[in-house]
């Protein structure tokens, strides 16, 4: 159900991205969805790729500081509303997103959001209940696209 | 410039050097019993040698003595080293020890006597008299700055305004409404305020401002001759240590060739900074001193860690008080930065608290407006890294405070990637220092 996002520590100045981006590319790895979040002083890299292991090892050995976390990735109706019907799920339920981000393409008219919940296994719990799509890493690494 | 006007306390200042060498060795021989009846650490030290008091018969002996060192004050904090009851100590200062607990220092009512005394001749060599309003704006408290040169500038006859530190607008307001003509305060603070003032249209060159005594941070020659013409003014520094007294231990004249130390009361000599061998006269070297009238806390061959020289050749204000040579470098890793003390261990015991182990770090000192900042850098290690911005802002956020607490300083802290900070063979280079540039 859960699914593994590596994160990277970067400084905030020009070029850090291009280093792991490199890397990843020489070794044939994939680059499904990504996100960066930024303070003034430094920022995460998220991302999310064909094969996470590897990934992770290569760019430790590159001297990154990696983080792997198990993120849950939810697909929902790509029109409007669909989101916030996903959201209602959560209300009064006491679970925090920590934070999310989009894959930047849906396909036949769903989209994907990759969620960091504070309680991974709650949520995905009131996902199953509300029969909503709980997508599993094999559709994420291999079908999505 | 005016000459300094001589001042009766300025007497022991120009006293012939054999007379000054008879007074050192009467002195050196009190103390010497002094601590010897009243410093567990000096008897058993000087036991284990097989020494007493009596065998100092010539100045020259003193090279047989042990030396007493920053560690010895931090292993006996905090009263060990105390050679008069708590009924005769006055006053209690203190500074910033390797370890976070401080250092701390004893007075009688005589130890004051003589730090006002030696504070007094160093303000009347930089020409400052009692028709002078001194701005002193030394932070007032634990620290020795404030208070050694306030009651210094008072018995001077001079007016003191007891500023402290801070709050740059205010001093600036003061400054020129008190029509101040001295100032007492680190230099680096004043290149900052000279640029407040001028952010705020004010020329300090035609304020009635004519002297600054700086002091309690090394400072250098470009520093002075900034200070000088942007700021209308004479820039003299000062020297001293809270071990040995305080501000007031040595002291520019109108010369500006070397300070001169108040011998009569500091006797010193250079040594060795690794073998601690009695260095020639005239060689560079750690400055080593021994208090020769201290009642509450004799300092018997201080190691100030210091680099100098000694200059006894006559100096050109008719003083013949031995100079040293300004003091721009320290023989162990001690930062000072805005006339605080700052060990490398200190920020590494905060680094350590937070993070459970030591990450690899490092403490840059740059001079932003005039003002000394300190950035440390601190590689993310895997064990604190998150996915979340938060916990990252958090764990800056502790480091931070935790540094501030260590320190009493706030330090800026900038979180970098691994293995981004330079690995040095052997001794890390845990400073860079780019405040040189004056």
């Amino acid at each position: 159900m859960k699914i593994h996002q590596l994160s990277l520590f970067l400084e905030n100045q020009p070029g850090q991205m291009l280093e792991p981006c490199r890397l990843l590319a020489g070794a044939g790895i994939d680059i499904r969805t990504l996100s960066l979040a930024d303070t003034r002083q430094f920022g995460i890299l998220r991302v999310i790729v064909s094969d996470w292991k590897n990934a992770a090892v290569l760019l430790q050995n590159a001297g990154y500081v990696v983080n792997v976390t198990e993120v849950v990735a939810i697909e929902v109706a790509d029109r409007p509303g669909g989101l916030a019907e996903l959201m209602a799920i959560f209300e009064n339920s006491g679970i925090n997103i920590e934070y999310m981000y989009a894959f930047p393409f849906g396909r036949q008219g769903r989209a994907v959001l990759i969620f960091r919940f504070d309680q991974p296994d709650a949520a995905i719990e009131r996902l199953q209940a509300a029969c909503i799509n709980v997508v599993d890493s094999v559709d994420v690494y291999n079908k999505i696209f | 410039m005016t000459p300094s006007r001589f001042h009766p306390a300025s007497a022991p200042d120009y006293l012939p050097p054999a007379q000054m060498r008879s007074l050192q060795l009467d002195r050196l021989r009190d103390v010497l019993q002094r601590a010897f009846d009243h410093v567990e650490l000096f008897r058993a030290r000087l036991d284990e040698r097989d020494l007493t008091p009596a065998d100092i018969r010539g100045l020259e002996d003193i090279a047989k003595l042990p030396f007493t060192t920053k560690t010895d004050l931090r292993d006996t904090y905090p009263f060990g080293l105390f050679a008069s009851p708590m009924q005769e100590v006055v006053r209690l200062h203190a500074s910033s020890g390797t370890t976070g607990k401080p250092i701390v220092v004893a007075y009688t009512r005589e130890d004051l006597d003589v730090w006002t005394n030696v504070m007094v001749r160093s303000l009347a060599s930089c020409g400052i008299t009692h028709g002078d309003i001194v701005q002193n704006a030394y932070g007032y408290g634990l620290f020795t700055g404030g208070l050694g040169a306030h009651y210094g500038a008072e018995a001077l006859g001079a007016t003191v305004i007891p500023i402290s530190g801070g709050n740059t607008e205010r001093q600036i307001m003061v400054m020129k409404d008190f029509k101040v003509t001295a100032i007492c305060c680190t230099p680096s603070y004043f290149i900052h305020l000279l640029e407040r003032a001028g952010e705020l249209g004010i020329d300090v060159r035609r304020l009635p401002l004519r002297a600054g005594v700086f002091g309690a941070e090394p400072w250098t020659e470009s520093m002075r001759r900034h200070i000088e013409s942007a700021g209308g003014i004479r820039a003299f520094d000062i020297y001293g240590l809270s071990e040995i007294t305080g501000p007031g231990v040595a002291i520019e004249c109108c010369a500006q060739r070397g300070l001169h130390l108040f011998e009569d009361h500091f006797y010193p000599e250079i040594v060795d900074p690794e073998t601690g061998e009695p260095l020639p006269e005239g060689c560079e070297g750690e400055l080593v001193i021994t208090t020769l009238s201290k009642r509450a806390m004799p300092m018997i061959r201080y190691r100030t860690r210091d680099i100098t020289a000694l200059i006894s050749e006559p100096c050109p204000c008719g003083r013949t008080l031995r100079r040293v040579r300004r003091i721009g470098r320290r023989s162990d890793d001690m930062i000072i930065l805005r006339g605080i003390n700052v060990f490398p261990s200190q920020i590494e015991s905060a680094l350590m608290s937070v993070e459970g182990t030591l990450p690899h770090y490092q403490i840059v000192l740059t001079r932003e407006k005039g003002l000394d900042q300190m950035e440390v850098l601190v590689e993310v290690t895997p064990e604190v890294f998150s996915d979340q911005i938060g916990a990252l802002e958090t764990l800056h956020d502790k480091l931070i405070y935790e540094l501030d607490q260590t320190l009493g300083l706030r330090v800026a802290i900038r979180l970098v990637r691994p293995q981004t900070i330079q690995r040095s063979e052997g001794k890390a280079q845990r400073v860079s220092d780019r405040r040189s540039l004056g």
